[in-house]
């Protein structure tokens, strides 16, 4: 399993691709909305928490289909199906693998962005702590998308149309302790019901997307 | 340690390609699997593996006992010889990446990157991850392809100290391996009859 | 005589044949007297004026719509537990006209809530959950064209219905949490003494009927079809390899 998590790390790194692409959409989000809706610092902190959530959920979706689909192509994943490691436990570590190249460094990297968006100072503990505690289950629930999508040629835009529906409760209640935050409220709520979907994905879904792999493999 | 088929039928793309197929493997045997394109070689090794389930009959294998190569060798191109081959190791929990490397003569490619290996190469390196599987049965899809005289004849003894050593191996091949004390079995005499339904393939009820 | 004998194929397209000449009629009489009946015959709300009679619409097809949800739920597990083809192929028939009535109850709700509330469109809790509803079917009957091999994507959308359900419900309870709305309450509930008067809840009655009837004529209709698709493309199939 280690072995597992070590190779598709070392993957995303040579491969180059993994952090550096989301990480640039990320900025991009962050430069162009303020572009687009005018410099007005107080109109900008207003809605910073949802651009910062939108734009980070984005930055995950596009590398999804690389999840599976690489190895799908090069026959590992039949290999792996055949390993004697559990094919739900090639899931969550792949899942965690992408949390680790796209994930984290998104939220290392949004408080940079949270100042150019205006984000009050009392947010950013919020946000940094809202993204690393919500973008696992984006990443869980992306896992499961690319797995129903693997063997299809067009998959990539089909892949978003699932996964965005399901990516709805984490990012109200992720963008929901950003703005509770921001404004000095009480953050408890929002906060434990996104972990609870982050720990309820994390436990569930590897089983319906390990389920989803046999059938692709079939 | 012994693989059985029993009155198996199999399917590829909704459509029975092969029933009534028995065989099996023991320690020590090879089995060749024979038979014109399209037959369902490919079908029925998957099968074996487990990796789709038989439209009928029983495959009985030992747990954990198969190692299956097929026509993609599951290399990543930006990770070297060596990397590829300790990864499929440490996933099947076993060593023996040196003697591996050693075996199928990769010695002098270790730190290459699979993207800078030849197709020949590609498929010793491929046929290497069988030896560190640490299974015993191994089931190989046209395990030959793009190998040259003197990697076949490699691999034929690779193949053959595997079964010396109480493995199996189940092939599907169009040459001759060179693997003389290797059953041949022609797949063609399995060929489904298409005009009587299958018995309870998915689509025989809307027929 | 087990309910199961109805997941032949055979059985079940001879079956509709006989109910669909029955349902059908009966539920466009259903409908044409509960919207006749609902439409001229009701007197106007003291608020609302004539606007409120958009319920006979609305309501109904809200309801449907998440009934739709519900029933290809079912449909999938029973494909997925007991291999029915005929249940899969209804999860696939229904998701359509589960859409239908998922985009009618958006439509009917922003016309009502033009008049109402001043705007065509609120980020209402329901209305947004009905949105979300309607992404969801979106990307259910994607999968199932996507996906060439009918088994696999019977299989795979079971998996999706399954997860979609989980998300679909903690989404409704997310959108709730996120605005409190402008959605009057429940108009219709068990306890009579809660709903809304009696003069326009009798006609809502029939007319909800009347929906419901609509939707298993037209999931059998489309079932039936489904079948008849699927044997087509057994017999093509089967007539390349000869």
């Amino acid at each position: 399993m280690i072995a597992l998590l070590v190779r598709d790390l070392r993957l995303a790194i040579r491969a180059g691709g993994g952090f550096g692409l989301g990480l640039a959409f990320f900025l991009l989000v962050a430069v162009l909305v303020p572009l687009g809706v005018g410099p007005e610092g107080g109109l900008l902190a207003k809605i910073a928490p949802g651009i910062l959530w939108v734009g980070a959920l984005l930055a995950c979706l596009l590398s999804l289909d690389r999840i599976f689909a690489l190895d799908f192509e090069d026959g590992s994943l039949d290999l792996l199906a055949t390993a004697p490691i559990p094919l739900e436990g090639v899931v969550a570590i792949k899942a965690l693998a992408h949390w680790l190249v796209t994930g984290l460094p998104l939220t290392l990297a949004a408080p940079l962005l949270g100042v150019l968006l205006n984000l009050p100072l009392t947010g950013h503990g919020w946000l940094v702590l809202s993204l690393f505690l919500g973008t696992p289950a984006l990443s869980v629930i992306g896992a499961f998308g690319a797995a129903l999508t693997v063997g299809l040629k067009r998959g990539g835009l089909l892949l978003s149309l699932l996964v965005l529906p399901l990516y709805v409760p984490t990012l109200i209640f992720g963008a929901e302790v950003v703005k509770r935050g921001a404004a000095g409220l009480s953050v408890e709520a929002p906060l434990l019901l996104m972990s609870a979907i982050t720990l309820g994905s994390a436990a569930a879904l590897p089983f319906a997307a390990a389920a989803a792999l046999r059938i692709n493999l079939r | 340690m012994e693989l059985i088929v029993s009155d198996v039928a199999v399917a590829r793309g909704g459509i029975p390609v092969l029933e009534g197929v028995n065989l099996s493997v023991s320690s020590g045997t090879a089995l060749v699997l024979r038979g014109p394109n399209g037959i369902g070689k490919t079908t029925l090794l998957r099968t074996l593996a487990g990796l789709q389930p038989p439209l009928q009959g029983t495959v009985t294998l030992p747990p954990e006992g198969i190692a299956y190569a097929a026509h993609a060798d599951g290399l990543k191109a930006t990770l070297t010889v060596t990397e590829n081959l300790h990864f499929w190791a440490s996933v099947n929990g076993q060593g023996g990446v040196e003697e591996a490397i050693t075996r199928m003569n990769l010695a002098d490619l270790r730190d290459r990157r699979a993207a800078n290996l030849s197709a020949g190469q590609k498929r010793r390196l491929g046929l290497a991850r069988l030896l560190v599987s640490g299974r015993a049965i191994w089931l190989l899809d046209e395990p030959t392809v793009s190998l040259d005289a003197a990697s076949v004849a490699l691999f034929a003894g690779v193949v053959r100290e595997h079964l010396v050593r109480g493995g199996a191996a189940v092939m599907a091949t169009h040459i001759d391996l060179g693997i003389p004390e290797a059953e041949v079995l022609d797949l063609s005499a399995f060929r489904a009859n298409r005009h009587i339904p299958a018995g309870h393939g998915f689509d025989e009820a809307f027929a | 005589m087990s309910i199961w004998e109805y997941a032949n194929p055979k059985k079940f397209s001879e079956t509709a044949a006989r109910i669909l000449p029955v349902v059908a009629p009966l539920s466009a009489l259903t409908l044409l007297v509960g919207l006749i009946w609902g439409f001229f015959f009701t007197p106007d709300d003291y608020k609302q004026g004539a606007t409120v009679k958009i319920i006979y619409l609305h309501v109904p097809s809200a309801m449907m719509a998440i009934n739709a949800w519900g029933m290809m739920l079912v449909t999938s597990l029973v494909w997925l537990i007991r291999r029915h083809h005929v249940s899969a192929l209804a999860a696939r028939a229904a998701a359509p006209i589960g859409l239908a009535f998922t985009l009618i109850a958006l439509v009917t709700g922003a016309l009502w809530g033009q008049p109402m509330w001043g705007t065509w469109w609120a980020w209402d809790p329901r209305l947004t959950s009905f949105l979300i509803l309607a992404l969801f079917y979106l990307g259910y009957i994607a999968l199932w064209q996507a996906v060439e091999n009918p088994d696999t994507a019977a299989d795979l959308t079971s998996v999706l219905c399954i997860v979609g359900s989980v998300f679909a419900l903690l989404s409704r309870y997310a959108v709730n949490f996120w605005n409190q709305g402008l959605h009057q309450g429940a108009s219709l509930s068990l306890d009579k003494e809660e709903n809304v008067s009696d003069v326009f809840w009798l006609p809502l009655l029939v007319c909800i009927a009347g929906f419901i009837l609509l939707f298993v004529s037209l999931v059998l209709l489309r079932t039936v079809t489904e079948i008849r698709l699927r044997r087509l493309a057994v017999i093509e199939a089967r007539e390349r390899v000869e």
